[in-house]
C-alpha cells in the first residue's frame, strides 16, 4: 500500500537514500506517536474486541433490552451452517477478481514502467483519475454498460458469443467484472512501484547470457516484481471478499456476498450472529493472508 | 517485402504491452464516459438504461433532487474534517516511526498496517458493535461517521508519509547543520517543505477515501446521509441523472488537482 499511496502525488521519490537516516531517542517520539496511537486504540482496537465478544452475546437479546454474554459459541456454528455458501461465494469471487486484475494489470504496470518513457507519470494519473469518480456512481455506470439492451450485449449476441435471451448484467460475471474493476489500482500501482525499481541492466545480462525475452522475464523480472505481487493481491482481494456494492448493484439474490449478509444481519439487529460472521471472514482472511505470504516468502509488507 | 513484413512484426513485439496497456486504460476510463455521458440524459423513464436525449438541465439543476446537495455538503464537511485531523495525526506518527527511536517499532508497524488489511466490513462492523455495547445506539450521525473516517485514513496518511520521509536523503539535513541552522530551522527550511509534498498527497488521499466512504459509513450513520448513501438509496429507487453531474465535477476537480500538482512539479524541474 505504501507504494500505491504515495504515488498519488506522482514522484520518483523512492531513491531511498544509502544513508539511513539520524534516529532520535528520548521521549519525544514517544509524544508524536501518541495522539495516533490512541485513536486506533479506540477506534480500531477496542471496536475488534467488542466485536469479538459480541459474537458471544446471548443472541435472544436485543438493542432495547440489552445482551448478555453467555459465550454463546452455537453463534458461529449458526452462522457457518446458514450462511457457509455465501461465504464460499464471496472467497471465489474474489479470487477470480484478483486473477483477473494480475491479467489486466501486470501488462499495465510492466508498460507504464518500461515502455511509456515520457508518457510515464501521465500514464500514472490516468490509472488513478478514474477512481476520483464515485466508487458507487462507477459501478451504477456498469449497470448501463451490462444492461440487457446495451451496447455490449447487443455485440455478443450479433456474435454469437451470447445466446439469444443471454444476460450479462445479473449474473456471476457482472459481479466478477465490477470487482475486478473497482480494485484494479490496488493491484497496478503496487506492481508499479515493485517493477519500477528493477535495474534494466540486470535484464540486458540475462539477454546477453542467451536467455529468450520470456526466459529473461520468468527468472529476473517476474521474481524481482514478487513484493508488488504479493501486496496487490492482498490489497485487491481483501476488499474484494468483504464487498457487497457489486453483488447487490450488478448482481442477484443467488450471486450474494458474505458482506450483503453481514450487512443485512447488521441492519436487522441481529448482532451476535452478524458479528460472529465478521469475526470468521477476518478470520479466514487473516489465515489465508498468513499462508500466501509464508509461500510467496515476502516479509517486507508494510 | 519481407523487410516490411519484418518490421511490421518488429514494430508489433515491441509495442504490444503498450498496446495492451491503452486497452486496460480503455476499459479503466469506459464507466467514467458513461458517467459524463448519463449526465446530460434526459432520462424518459424513472429507471433507465440508455440515452434518452439531449439537456443541460441536469447541469442547471443539480441540487433538484430532495437531499442530494444536502448529502454532498455533508460529505464535504466530514471528509474536510477527517482529512484534517487525520493527515495531523498521521504526519506526526509517520516523524515518530522515521525519526525517533523508540521500544515496539515493528508492534506500532503492523499497527497501523492492520486498519488497511481489514475488509471494510469488519471495521464498519466493529465500530458499530462498539458505539452499540457503549449506549451510543441512539447518536449515531455525523459524530460517529467522523470517528470512523478519521480512523480508517489515519493509516494511510502514515504510510503515505513515511515513504517520503524514508526517501529523503539524510544528507540535506546534514549539510544544513554543517551551515549552522539549528534544528529548528533545519526543520522547517528543510525538512519540512521537503515532505510536504507527501503530507499533501496523503490529505488528498484521505479526503478521496473518506468522501467516497460507503460500507463503514452505512453501518455507523443513523440518519445521516453522506453523498454516496444518497446514491445507494437512489439505485433502489431510480438514479436522477444528477448523480453522474456530481461524479463528473468529482473526476473533474481531482483531475485538475493532480494534472496541476503534475505541472507544478514540472516546473520546478525547469526553474532548477
Amino acid at each position: 500500500m505504501s507504494v500505491s499511496a504515495a504515488h498519488l502525488g506522482g514522484g520518483e521519490q523512492q531513491q531511498a537514500a544509502a544513508v539511513e537516516p539520524p534516529q532520535k531517542r528520548g521521549v519525544t517520539g514517544y509524544i508524536l506517536l501518541l495522539p495516533g496511537a490512541l485513536w486506533l486504540t479506540i477506534f480500531f482496537l477496542v471496536p475488534t474486541i467488542t466485536l469479538v465478544s459480541t459474537s458471544l452475546y446471548d443472541p435472544a437479546g436485543s438493542v432495547e433490552t440489552g445482551y448478555s454474554m453467555t459465550w454463546h459459541w452455537q453463534n458461529y456454528v449458526d452462522g457457518i451452517r446458514d450462511y457457509g455458501v455465501q461465504f464460499g461465494r464471496s472467497l471465489v469471487y474474489a479470487l477470480l477478481a484478483t486473477v483477473a486484475c494480475i491479467l489486466l494489470g501486470y501488462p499495465l504496470a510492466y508498460a507504464i514502467a518500461f515502455k511509456s518513457g515520457r508518457w510515464k507519470n501521465l500514464m500514472l494519473v490516468l490509472v488513478i483519475a478514474p477512481f476520483f469518480t464515485s466508487f458507487l456512481v462507477r459501478t451504477l455506470s456498469w449497470q448501463l454498460l451490462l444492461g440487457d439492451n446495451g451496447f455490449l450485449v447487443e455485440t455478443l449476441k450479433t456474435l454469437q458469443l451470447l445466446g439469444p435471451d443471454g444476460h450479462l448484467l445479473a449474473t456471476p460475471f457482472a459481479v466478477v467484472t465490477g470487482l475486478t474493476y473497482n480494485f484494479l489500482p490496488f493491484m497496478v500501482l503496487p506492481l508499479y512501484a515493485s517493477l519500477e525499481k528493477i535495474d534494466p541492466r540486470l535484464v540486458e545480462a540475462g539477454h546477453d547470457l542467451y536467455a529468450s525475452p520470456f526466459t529473461a522475464f520468468r527468472k529476473i523480472t517476474l521474481p524481482l516484481s514478487m513484493p508488488g505481487l504479493v501486496a496487490g493481491t492482498l490489497l485487491t482481494f481483501i476488499p474484494a471478499a468483504g464487498d457487497y456494492i457489486n453483488a447487490e448493484l450488478l448482481g442477484t439474490p443467488t450471486t450474494r456476498m458474505i458482506g450483503n449478509e453481514i450487512q443485512d444481519l447488521f441492519g436487522a439487529g441481529a448482532y451476535p450472529v452478524a458479528a460472529a460472521l465478521s469475526v470468521t471472514l477476518m478470520a479466514v482472511i487473516v489465515a489465508m493472508v498468513f499462508l500466501y505470504v509464508r509461500r510467496a516468502g515476502t516479509e517486507e509488507l508494510v | 517485402m519481407s523487410t516490411l513484413a519484418y518490421r511490421g512484426r518488429r514494430w508489433f513485439s515491441d509495442h504490444v504491452v503498450l498496446i495492451y496497456a491503452i486497452l486496460v486504460l480503455l476499459y479503466m476510463f469506459t464507466p467514467v464516459f458513461v458517467v459524463i455521458l448519463m449526465s446530460f440524459n434526459e432520462p424518459a423513464a424513472r429507471q433507465t438504461y440508455q440515452f434518452d436525449a439531449f439537456t443541460w438541465n441536469n447541469w442547471t439543476n443539480i441540487c433538484a433532487p430532495f437531499q442530494l446537495c444536502d448529502s454532498v455538503a455533508v460529505s464535504l464537511k466530514v471528509g474536510l474534517l477527517a482529512t484534517l485531523v487525520a493527515t495531523l495525526l498521521g504526519t506526526l506518527m509517520a516523524f515518530a516511526m522515521v525519526r525517533h527511536r523508540f521500544r515496539g517499532r515493528s508492534a506500532a508497524n503492523v499497527f497501523v498496517f492492520l486498519p488497511m488489511a481489514s475488509p471494510e466490513i469488519v471495521l464498519g462492523s466493529s465500530l458499530l458493535a462498539l458505539f452499540v455495547n457503549a449506549g451510543f445506539a441512539g447518536v449515531l450521525g455525523f459524530w460517529t461517521i467522523f470517528l470512523a473516517h478519521v480512523m480508517f485514513c489515519l493509516s494511510f496518511v502514515v504510510v503515505t508519509v513515511k515513504a517520503r520521509l524514508s526517501g529523503l536523503d539524510p544528507r540535506l539535513e546534514q549539510a544544513a547543520m554543517d551551515l549552522y541552522a539549528n534544528e529548528w530551522q533545519t526543520f522547517w527550511r528543510v525538512t519540512f517543505p521537503l515532505v510536504f509534498p507527501g503530507i499533501l498527497s496523503a490529505a488528498l488521499l484521505s479526503f478521496s477515501l473518506s468522501f467516497d466512504d460507503f460500507i463503514i459509513t452505512n453501518l455507523n450513520s443513523g440518519q445521516t446521509v453522506t453523498f454516496p448513501m444518497f446514491v445507494w438509496g437512489a439505485a433502489q429507487r431510480g438514479i436522477p441523472p444528477q448523480i453522474n453531474v456530481i461524479g463528473t465535477i468529482m473526476f473533474l476537480v481531482a483531475l485538475a488537482l493532480v494534472l496541476g500538482g503534475e505541472l507544478g512539479r514540472r516546473r520546478r524541474q525547469i526553474v532548477r
